[in-house]
This record gives structure tokens, sequence and C-alpha cells, in this order.
């Protein structure tokens, strides 16, 4: 490789500092926010459209607003009442899980979280994250559940608010990942037969809403079961949201095989491997480093489209909300407590985007 | 040192085809071309080497104003770059540049490519642009692609093309910006056999590279650039056999081994 | 010769059938085939029985049936009085009105906050960039629900309109402007705008011949907008310039005259646009940076002006990469739309989940509702596979 030398450069020239309009503070002004009679404009339009939007939206926020008190005290208030939140928030956040024993969705949801941090940092992607996972998956089911440990059983038709979006979201795309692989290899498979199964499956849910797959799961799934066996409705909107899921995941893991190099398979194949050790110890793990962004993305879907369960009347945070304001008392707060759900939301999505796409540039850079 | 008199290069008494002057230009902070002086006669042939980061690629771009200079001046063929629209419409219509990535446009056939400019920038009939085009295929041996696509080509080729759509613009001065360096090793002779003959034309050419057998076959001149300065210039055998500069004589050493 | 070596025919035929790809594959599809026929038929068992137990009429002939039910808004002519049929007709042409205009309005504002992203101008481009990101996150029903709660709570009775522009009203009943009444020149106007297009269309052809033979450029963009725009212009002046409007007057309790939008219609149209063109802004971003600089310095450097630059050679190339994802967004869109059975506004879904609660046949409505969507899902793919083997880059 070429090299620069160590000799000094030439002292003349060091002396010279660029024009002071380019560099510091007014360069930086001058190239981003003045650069040319177009932008000025631009710039000084949408200074005056915020100093007409943003003064009041903060007085409406901060200055004017209520943040504990009573509905009627909030009724004589011109600024946002955010004591809807403050008076509501346990209603909200947990739905109709006993009282006394909300400390358990609770930590079902510190116990998630904490996986979850744990697993963005990719020191940590080993065995044992696995078997953590799993060990956490099944010491939330029995937070939520009870029943065992000495906890008090607790029926799913009461688990509502934020634990069960959580666990919707995470349990679909979990549950749905090993089938969404099995449709992938499925779809990629040289036996028509299986393809063709595949390929319908695929295209049928993917082409379909999830609003009529919930539907479905509401009031079709129960004729589908011999008589005196029922399944719970939250359950059923679960097995609905991993066979939605399970579809896009396979699109997304097909992207992944397609991406691995023939040679692989060859080589694979050369060694002596039969199709079985081939996928699981060669191509899938190459396939899934590969599919791990756009895996994240799919979970921010689940995650949204969660809120969808509201339309077959199961309690996640949204229907919560929309309770409380049915209340007479909070009626017509509406946008505070939207927009409170709203900050829950982004703030949830936003990190695990932002993520995705840190881990984008890390896998890109990497491979 | 920048501008050796005619009559040591074989050239007879041409006019100055560039002209650039106490040019500085700073990326923000960093000072990256620091003082340049550089003269160049029409008809003249010069190659610019030097490791990477000393600022050749940016000279050159400067020079049709793909990059901007923030201080001295550079005058091309009489007119001088400012930020005046009218004169770097003006320039880059002189100035025809090939660049390392061959940058084709993979939507339009490779006769399409060569059309676009004559036809939307010198208001050429569609006919007299095809012929024209035709015409620099033949020179650079690639007729028989014209109504193929880049993306069926090889770099070699793709790179002819692009000197070829260079020409139909029949510009005075071409600058080559590392033209080679992007290609398999057995692509590189075809276009520096394309970029002699041209030399054999007597087009006035700037040429980035590291190809040092060209540059002993066809420069006048070769510029040794380090840290944003033109450190050291001569003719190509003084400039190989005798380098005066330590940097150059560093530089030399590391590139023919 | 040596002829120790068995022929090919006689070691097939000594390959136990374990061992032949071949045979495998079709005993693993058999297999498969066999277990999903089993499920499915365990599953349509239990259906018929349950179905039979709980006395649920089977098959489509309850759309005959009265649907006794009313519809919002409609764009045919409905009645609690027609059939369940004709009911889920108006739903599918409801669905159909929010796509369209939600489709022409998320390209209209994605395509404008896609380029404001890309702008040198800091200011500006952080700001399409908080959109963005605080649209693509927080998820959709949501957004609807705001948006017909804002109406709801926030918006004052038709009585208090507020009026934004003179002769635009916005109540809690929804959204009330003027239209231009009805006037025969209408007709010759629309006309005239028809040939209008017809006539730029020919007047391209003829330019680029022109410019093909002589090499001048015609200017026919500005020629073209004139015509399509000055030409409705002098039909409307030489037939009496009519500016007569039907605006909306306030009676009684409400607005009549002029054009309602409905609270829900506006609803859905506001948050669905403002979701999907967020996610389009995001496409018409990376479609417009995915074209490298050297393009745009190649085609400098040939002397092309920015215009002809983008013309030419930047925008062929990004919409290639920009229309696929793009079409996929219209569909979501479309999909998104069954949401509505959320805030009222009837769409297919609303009325088929009507047509369900009152007839109890879910099997055959859930079914309806999948067929419809499944249809637009193939139009689209249809339409994908058409364009993208039109303009594929030929590659080696």
């Amino acid at each position: 490789m070429i090299q620069h030398s160590n000799q000094s450069v030439n002292s003349q020239t060091d002396d010279i500092k660029p024009p002071l309009t380019s560099i510091g503070v007014i360069g930086w002004i001058k190239s981003n926010l003045f650069n040319g009679t177009f932008n000025s404009v631009l710039t000084l339009l949408t200074l005056f459209f915020l100093w007409k939007i943003l003064p009041p939206l903060i007085r409406w926020i901060f200055v004017d607003s209520l943040w504990t008190s009573t509905a009627v005290e909030c009724r004589s208030v011109d600024g946002a009442c955010w004591s809807i939140i403050s008076a509501n928030y346990r209603f909200i956040l947990f739905g109709f899980f006993p009282h006394e024993l909300q400390w358990r969705p609770l930590l079902a949801m510190i116990l998630l979280i904490g996986l979850l941090l744990i697993s963005r940092n990719r020191r940590f992607w080993k065995r044992l994250l696995f078997f953590a996972w799993v060990a956490g998956l099944f010491c939330m089911a029995v937070l939520m559940k009870g029943g065992m440990l000495g906890l008090a059983p607790v029926e799913s038709t009461q688990w509502g608010g934020l634990p069960l979006t959580f666990l919707l979201a995470v349990f679909g795309l979990t549950a749905a990942y090993p089938l969404g692989i099995l449709l992938a290899l499925g779809r990629r498979s040289k036996m028509p037969a299986i393809k063709t199964l595949s390929i319908i499956y695929i295209e049928m849910i993917r082409g379909v809403p999830l609003v009529s797959l919930l539907f479905m799961s509401a009031v079709i799934f129960p004729l589908f079961l011999p008589e005196g066996i029922t399944i719970n409705k939250i359950l059923r909107a679960q097995v609905a949201i991993i066979l939605f899921t399970a579809a896009y995941i396979a699109e997304v893991v097909r992207g992944g095989l397609q991406g691995i190099a023939r040679g692989q398979y060859e080589a694979a194949e050369s060694l002596g491997l039969n199709y079985v050790q081939t996928m699981r110890l060669i191509i899938l793990p190459q396939a899934l480093k590969i599919v791990i962004p756009p895996s994240v993305s799919i979970l921010i879907s689940a995650f949204k489209d969660t809120s969808l369960v509201v339309i077959i009347g199961l309690y996640d945070i949204l229907k919560t909300t929309q309770t409380t304001l049915a209340n007479p008392s909070w009626m017509g707060f509406s946008t505070e407590a939207f927009f409170f759900l709203a900050c829950i939301y982004f703030i949830c999505c936003y990190t695990m985007s932002n993520y995705s796409r840190k881990l984008e540039k890390e896998l890109g850079t990497s491979s | 040192m920048n501008t050796p008199p005619a009559t040591a290069m074989n050239l007879p008494e041409s006019r100055e085809v560039i002209d650039i002057i106490d040019m500085h230009k700073w990326y923000g902070d960093f000072h990256v071309l620091r003082g340049i002086n550089l003269t160049i006669r029409k008809g003249e042939r010069i190659v610019i080497c030097g490791p990477s980061g000393s600022g050749k690629s940016t000279l050159i771009r400067c020079i049709n104003r793909l990059e901007e200079h923030q201080r001295g001046k550079i005058i091309v063929d009489g007119t001088e770059l400012t930020s005046d629209i009218k004169n770097i419409e003006k320039i880059r219509a002189e100035v025809g540049m090939v660049f390392q990535h061959f940058n084709l446009f993979p939507h339009l056939t490779i006769l399409e490519n060569l059309t676009l400019g004559p036809i939307w920038v010198r208001k050429i009939p569609r006919v007299e642009a095809e012929k024209t085009a035709m015409y620099y295929l033949e020179k650079v041996h690639i007729a028989e692609q014209a109504r193929k696509f880049p993306g069926q080509l090889s770099g070699g080729q793709q790179q002819r093309v692009a000197i070829a759509r260079s020409l139909c613009m029949k510009p005075n001065i071409m600058l080559f910006d590392e033209p080679t360096s992007a290609l398999d090793p057995e692509m590189v002779k075809e276009v520096l056999d394309v970029m002699i003959s041209l030399a054999k034309d007597g087009m006035t050419m700037i040429v980035v590279s590291h190809e040092m057998g060209f540059a002993k076959s066809v420069a006048h001149r070769v510029l040794f650039m380090d840290f944003g300065q033109i450190v050291e210039a001569n003719t190509p055998e003084a400039f190989f056999d005798n380098p005066q500069n330590e940097r150059t004589k560093l530089f030399l050493s590391q590139i023919l081994h | 010769m040596d002829n120790s070596l068995p022929s090919t025919k006689e070691s097939e035929n000594s390959i136990p059938f374990w061992h032949d790809p071949a045979k495998r594959a079709v005993v693993y599809q058999l297999a498969t085939l066999a277990v999903v026929g089993l499920i499915g038929y365990y599953l349509f068992s239990n259906t018929v029985t349950n179905l039979h137990r709980q006395s649920i009429a089977t098959g489509f002939h309850f759309l005959e049936k009265e649907a006794s039910f009313e519809i919002g808004e409609s764009l045919i002519r409905y009645s609690a009085a027609s059939n369940y049929a004709r009911a889920l007709l108006v739903g599918i042409l409801n669905t159909l009105k929010v796509a369209f205009v939600g489709i022409v309005l998320t390209i209209l504002l994605g395509t404008f906050v896609g380029i404001a992203r890309l702008s040198s101008n800091w200011l500006v481009s952080r700001l399409a960039a908080a959109y963005i990101e605080i649209f693509q996150d927080i998820p959709i029903l949501l957004q609807l629900i705001f948006w017909y709660a804002v109406f709801y709570d926030s918006l004052p009775a038709p009585r208090n309109a507020l009026e934004p522009i003179p002769g635009m009203f916005l109540c809690n009943r929804g959204l009330a402007f003027g239209v231009p009444e009805p006037h025969p020149a209408y007709r010759y106007i629309a006309i005239a705008f028809l040939l209008g297009c017809v006539g730029v269309y020919f007047l391209r052809k003829w330019a680029r011949k022109r410019q093909d033979r002589t090499g001048l450029s015609f200017p026919v963009f500005s020629t073209g907008s004139a015509i399509i725009l000055g030409l409705p212009l002098v039909i409307w002046l030489v037939l009496g310039a009519p500016t007569a409007m039907d605006m909306p007057r306030l009676s009684g309790f409400n607005f009549t005259g002029g054009l309602t939008v409905s609270p829900e219609f506006t609803a859905l149209l506001l948050g669905l646009v403002l979701y999907t063109a967020a996610f389009v802004a995001e496409i018409v971003r990376s479609g417009i940076q995915a074209v490298s600089k050297g393009q745009t310095e190649a085609a400098m450097s040939l002397g092309l002006k920015p215009w002809q630059t983008l013309n030419l050679v930047i925008l062929p190339q990004s919409l290639r990469i920009i229309v696929p994802p793009l079409t996929s967004q219209m569909l979501n869109l479309t999909k998104n739309s069954s949401l509505a059975v959320a805030i009222g506004f009837p769409d297919f879904v609303s009325v088929a989940n009507t047509t369900i609660n009152q007839t109890g046949q879910a099997i055959e409505g859930v079914a309806l509702i999948m067929v419809v969507y499944l249809i637009f899902s193939l139009i689209t793919s249809a339409f994908m596979n058409w364009y993208n083997k039109k303009i594929a880059l030929i590659e080696r």
C-alpha cells in the first residue's frame, strides 16, 4: 500500500485559513439553512410556520395543563388534562388484572424488556442466551397465569393492557418463526406438492387483511373444534397472529435463503451432508443472520398490529384506553389519552427500529 | 517547475488551455489542495500520480466544477471558472471526463448513452448524432455493441464506451480519473490502447493514474502530488530515472516493486 | 474390455427403494398431502356438525334476503329494503372510494415528504425525518381512532362550526364545502380538458420527431400546461363564465347544500394517508438515493442542465426502484382500509361484519372478505409483474 511520507508539509501553506463563511457555526448555518435563495426562503417559511404552531402547543401540553387533579377540575381548564392518565394508568396498563396482584404482570414485562435489552448486545448471542429466553418466557407465563409456586391463578380473560400487547407480539413472532422457516423451505422445495401448498398458504395470508383473520379466529375457530372443547379468546387471537406473521416471515427467510451463494449448497453436498444437515448446519445459520434486520421490522409490525385485537373485543392497551374514555367523568379527553398511548407505542417502536438500523449497519460491514 | 518550456517537450509553441493560479480548496477545515499552480498547453498530455488522499482526483474534478475551489483562479480556454452557471456550462461542454467507475447510464443503450449529450446539449439532430456516435464507437473498437445495454458489457468494454461518450461532445480537453483502477488486469490494456490512440490524435489529456507504462509512452509531463501540493513535475524520463524530491523517491519505490 | 462394472440399468434396480431421492420425494409429498387432507377433513366434519347443532344455514342464499340495516354513506342507491348482495356492493364501492382517493393523496404527500427529506436545507429535512419516524411508529388503528375522536370530542357543533376558509365548514358532523352548481358549461369544460390531454400527447410526439430531425427542442412542458389549463379556461369564458356555487348553509341542526364529507370518511382518509405517506416517503427517498452520485456527475460532465439530468438520467432509474415497493404500499393502504370497521365507516369489511352478525353465517362472510381482498392482491401482483418485466434493466 502507498504510504504517506513522514516529512512535514510545506509550512508556507499552513497559515492560510479557509474563508470565514465556510467553517464553524456560521459556515454550518450558511451551508445548511441559507444555501441559495430557494433554501433561504424555505428556512424562513418553516421558521414562521413553527413559530405559529409550537408556542400554543407547548402552552396546551405543559403550561395550562393539569397533571393530578379530578375530572371536574380538568374541565374548567383550557390546557391538557393529564390527570386522566394519572388517575387511570393502572387500568390502562394492566386491564382487568386483579389490583393487588398487578406486580406480577409488571415483573413479567420487566423480565421481557430485560431479555430484549440483553439481546441487543451481540456479544451475548450464545447458547446461554437461547436458554435464558426459554426460561424467561416460561417464567412470564407462570407470572401471568399463576396456579403454581403459590401464585393465585388468574384467568386469561382478565389479562389485558400492555402485558397483553407484549405477549401477543413476542409469542406471536417466536411461534411464527419455525412455521415461517418451514414455509420458506417448502416454497423453495423442488417437490411440486409441497411447493404448491406453501405458495397457496403464503400468498393467501399475505393477500388478506389481519382483521379478516382475527374475525376468523373469533367466530370460525370455535366451529372447527369438536363439541365441548373451547379455547379462550386470547389463544385464538394469538393463533391468528401466528398464522399471519408466519407468512411474512416466510418471505423474509426466503429472501435470506436466496442470498446464500450456490457454492455453499454445493460445498455441503460434496461433503456428503444430507438435506436436513445442510440446512441446519450451513444454510440456515447464514441466512438467519441476513434476515435479522427485516425480522425486527416484522416484530415492530406485529407489535403495532396487536392493537387490532380491539376489534374482536380483547383488552389490549387501546381498548383499556377506550374503556377509560367511555367513563362519563373522563369523557372528552381523548386527545390526551391517545397522545399518551401514542407515546408508549412510539417509544417501543422507535427503540426497536433504531436497533434494527444499528444492526443492519453492523452486520453489513462485518459480513 | 510547473511550466517547462515548450521546446523541452517537443511541442510546437501552442496556446495555454488550462491555467490554474494559486488554487486552494478546503473540505470544512481540511486543506485538501494547497496552492496549486499549473499551466497546460493545447495538445499536452499530463499524468498525475501520488498516494491516495493527495488531492489528485479533487484537482481534476475542480477543473470541470464537480468540486468547487474556494481561493485562486482556474481559467479554461479563456473562460474563468466561477459560480456563474453560464461559464460552468461553457467549460463543461469543452471538457470531457472519464470516471473510474465508468458511470454509463444503465437504462439506455450504448448508442443512446453516446447521443444523449449531443442531442440535448448541442442540439444536434438525431441522425447526425448517431452517425458521430457510430464513428467513435468504431474508433474504440466496439461498434457491434451499439444496441446493447451497459449491463451486458465487460468492464473494459464499458470504459471504452465511456471514452467514446465523452468524445462525442467533441471536447478540447479530456480528463481521466483513474480510468483503469476498477478494471480486471486483462482489460487494462484495451483501455490504455484507446487512450494512446487518442493521444496520437493530438488530444489534450490530463490523466490521474498509476499506469507508469502509459506515462512513459505518451506523457509530456508527469506530476507527483502529495498532501495537496504538486511536489515534483518533470518529463517522464527525468521523473522516473532521476526523481529530485525525497517524497517522490519514496512513492516510486513503493509502486515500482 | 473390462466388463466388471455393472451397467447403470442393473445398478438402478439394485438401489433399495428408500435410498432413491426421486421415490423419496414422492413419498414425502404423499405423506404431506395425506396429513393436510386429514386435518382438513377433521376440521370440516367438526364444522358441519357444529353448524348443524347451532342451526346455522350454509350457502350463499342469504345474499338475496333483505338486509334490513341502513348504511351511512353510499355511492349507489341503497335502503334497508335492498338485499345483502347490494349492501355488500355498497361496501365494496366505499372501499374503492377510500382506496382511490387515499392512493392519490398518499403518493402526492409521500413524494413531497420524501424529496423534502433529501433537501439540503437542514430544517426541512429534519422535519421531514421527524414526520416519517413518528407516523411510522404509531399503529394505524390508533391514528384512525385518534382522528375520529378529534371529530367528536374537539370539533364544535354545526352552529359553532369552524370556518378555516370562507365557505368551508368544519364541525363534528363533517367537512362541508361548496361545489359549483350544475351548469351545461361544465360538460364542455370537461370535454375541453380531455381534448387538451389528447392534444398534448400528440404535441409531445410531434416535438420529439422535430427534435430528432432538426435538433431543436420544443418547450413541451410549458406549452402543454398552457393547453391543458388554458383550453378549459377559454371554454369557460366563452360560455358565460358561470360562477354560481352551491354553498353549504346552516339549516336547523346541520348543513344543507354543497358537499359534506362525513367524519368517518375524513378520519379514515386522514389516518390512512398520513400513515402510508410516511412509508412512501422512505421509498421515494431511497429510490432517489439509490441512483449513484456518479450518474449525476457523468450527466453534468456532459453538460446536461439539472432538469435534464433529472428527467433523462435520475428519474428513469429511480422509478424502477420506487414502483414495486410503492405498489405494495398501495395494496397495504387498501388492506388497512378494512380497519374502517372500528370507526363506523361502512367499508366492505364493516358491511360484511354486520351481515355476519345478522345472518350468523360467519364462514361465508369471512370467505367473502378474503376473496375480495385476494382479488385486490392479485390485480396488484399482476400489475407489478407486468411493470417489472417491462422496465427490467437488461444485464448479462
